[in-house]
């Protein structure tokens, strides 16, 4: 049985994938690559954030009747990142890949801090807390269609 | 499970931990200040009161106070607690253990009790603050991850080594007794095998995967390495303590083995690593492991070889290694992730939409990393070299170990100089937006 910490921790990975490459592509000079591996990173990052905001957290915020608690702290750090990403585009938009790298630095860090908490202590917690229901909230998760506005 | 003592906020004000990081590189040009003053007479043993002084300006000056404004900020991350009362927490360690690791210094130059006594009490005071604290935060955390194990271990290390410390700046100060030379061995052990190794690995475990996009250390590695080395480390100064040689001797040689498998096992999650870009602080993390694995061996050799055993030098080398070459590198490279994050961090939450924050990059170029690191090396290499040969290396080796000191104290100093300028300009030009309203 896959539990929940297993399923998005495997997601991040994912995402880490498509963030190195971009930053790779960046690194070489390759700005058409570059904008292609980005936009690819941004919406795994997209979907994963919205599998989150829309299926994972409000059943922890049902089951501990808590909505202003870790998951508001995970909510509005999704948005700091989405505020990076624009900062990213926009580098992009200018051909200013040197400022695209500096923010790339910045993400990882913000986007890591944000994984730690949720692989470390968000996730598990959720398995524990959902018990029987951990099966159905991945589901619904693997059925969520990507694309859609942020 | 109760979920309501959990937080996630990204936790303490900036000048919670800032105030060590700022505080911290300037007890290295401390320590190249004695060196130059002493002289190549330092080397002449390890029991000498100028060496005592140059040990502790690097292991309390700048080791404990890195790793301890560190922990105040990363317990919210990795473990889901936050510190209580920050700001007055961090006042209550960092003073006492700055003022502490200077009057232990003074101590150990001009061997006055008086001073002793100061020094312990401000150390005590210091040191038991921190323990208190991150050891309320650690027994609280509402999962027990593998970081949160070796945490765990790594703090109860602390409180043997600062126990041991104690007891033995009260043979200085009060005169005590007690058998000296196997409390000091001891007092070593624990500080720089339990504190500093197993906080390292349990930090280690998160950084190293996430920040350089690896595989994750092996599952069994992370939830039983520390546990198993706090169990050795007991076992070993129990024996060691008993005068059983021989058993001491083999339990010694396993925990060389296990510190050599923790800088084998990241070495070689280095070399996975996915992220292709070039990263500066990379090259700390290599230097640091491979000076714990050459340590590491060194140890492990020594007590089996009458060579080594007989030769001063290795005593030196044995110092050198996991401090400056492990401790110092990997506390150095961190602090590089660390401040300029934090300083983006808070200017961002606190700017928001009313003017453009300054990127990591910006706020730190890699250039000014690099060619510190290139400094850092340089003493590295010159302190081992001044260790086997001290009348031709000493001075060389000071002066890269202040270089290197003043270096990074300039580097994060510029980091929170330009912190406070963006701020400033931020909040006098632009009016408040409905973000910054949700936000605060």
């Amino acid at each position: 049985m896959t539990t929940i910490a297993e399923f998005l921790a495997n997601e991040h990975r994912g995402c880490d994938e498509s963030f190195a490459a971009a930053e790779e592509a960046a690194q070489t000079d390759d700005p058409a690559h570059c904008r292609a591996t980005f936009q690819r990173f941004r919406a795994a990052m997209e979907h994963h954030f919205q599998k989150e905001e829309t299926m994972l957290f409000p059943a922890f915020e049902q089951v501990t009747g808590n909505a202003m608690g870790p998951t508001r702290v995970m909510r509005l750090e999704h948005q700091q990142m989405r505020e990076t990403f624009a900062e990213m585009d926009g580098a992009l938009a200018n051909g200013d890949l040197e400022e695209f790298l500096g923010q790339a630095e910045t993400l990882l860090i913000l986007m890591q801090q944000h994984n730690i908490k949720e692989e470390q202590i968000l996730y598990p917690m959720c398995d524990r807390l959902l018990g029987a229901a951990v099966d159905s909230v991945i589901q619904a998760m693997r059925d969520l269609p990507a694309g859609g506005p942020p | 499970m109760n979920s309501a003592g959990l937080s996630l906020e990204q936790a303490p004000p900036f000048s919670v931990p800032l105030r060590f990081f700022l505080t911290a590189p300037w007890f290295l040009a401390l320590a190249a200040l004695l060196l130059l003053w002493q002289g190549p007479e330092v080397f002449a043993s390890r029991w000498l009161p100028a060496t005592l002084t140059l040990t502790h300006l690097l292991t309390v000056g700048f080791m404990a106070q890195v790793m301890l404004g560190a922990l105040l900020q990363m317990l919210p991350v990795v473990v889901g607690v936050v510190v209580p009362r920050p700001r007055l927490t961090a006042a209550l360690i960092h003073i006492p253990l700055t003022l502490g690791a200077l009057a232990l210094a003074a101590a150990f130059l001009n061997g006055n009790p008086i001073w002793f006594q100061g020094a312990l009490g401000l150390l005590g005071l210091g040191f038991g603050a921190a323990l208190i604290a991150v050891h309320l935060a650690l027994w609280r955390a509402p999962v027990v991850s593998g970081t949160v194990i070796a945490l765990r271990c790594a703090l109860g290390a602390l409180m043997v080594t600062v126990g041991l410390g104690l007891s033995l700046g009260g043979f200085f100060g009060w005169g005590f007794t007690l058998p000296v030379v196997v409390v000091t061995h001891l007092h070593t052990a624990w500080g720089l095998v339990g504190w500093t190794t197993l906080l390292v690995a349990g930090v280690a475990y998160q950084v190293v995967p996430m920040f350089q996009i690896t595989p994750p250390y092996p599952s069994a590695f992370v939830r039983g390495f520390a546990p198993l080395m706090a169990v050795l480390l007991a076992a070993w100064s129990a024996l060691a303590f008993g005068g059983w040689e021989m058993a001491a001797r083999l339990t010694g040689a396993v925990l060389a083995l296990g510190v050599a498998l923790f800088a084998v096992t990241t070495l070689r999650l280095l070399t996975q690593r996915r992220r292709k870009i070039g990263d500066p602080t990379l090259a700390y993390w290599r230097t640091s492991m491979a000076s714990l694995l050459t340590g590491a061996l060194l140890w492990l050799l020594t007590p089996w070889s009458q060579t080594l055993a007989r030769a001063p030098q290795v005593e030196w080398l044995l110092g050198i290694l996991p401090i400056f070459g492990f401790a110092v590198a990997v506390i150095n490279g961190m602090l590089y992730k660390i401040v300029p994050f934090l300083a983006w961090f808070h200017l961002q939450a606190q700017l928001l939409g009313r003017a453009k924050v300054p990127t990591m990059k910006q706020l730190l170029p890699d250039a000014a990393i690099r060619r510190q690191f290139w400094v850092y090396l340089a003493a590295l290499l010159l302190l081992l070299a001044a260790a086997v040969h001290p009348p031709v290396f000493t001075y060389p080796a000071a002066l890269a170990l202040g270089g290197t000191g003043v270096w990074l104290g300039v580097n994060l100093m510029g980091v929170w100089w330009i912190y406070r300028r963006v701020l400033q300009d931020g909040l006098a030009v632009a009016p408040v937006t409905d973000n910054e309203v949700m936000r605060g």
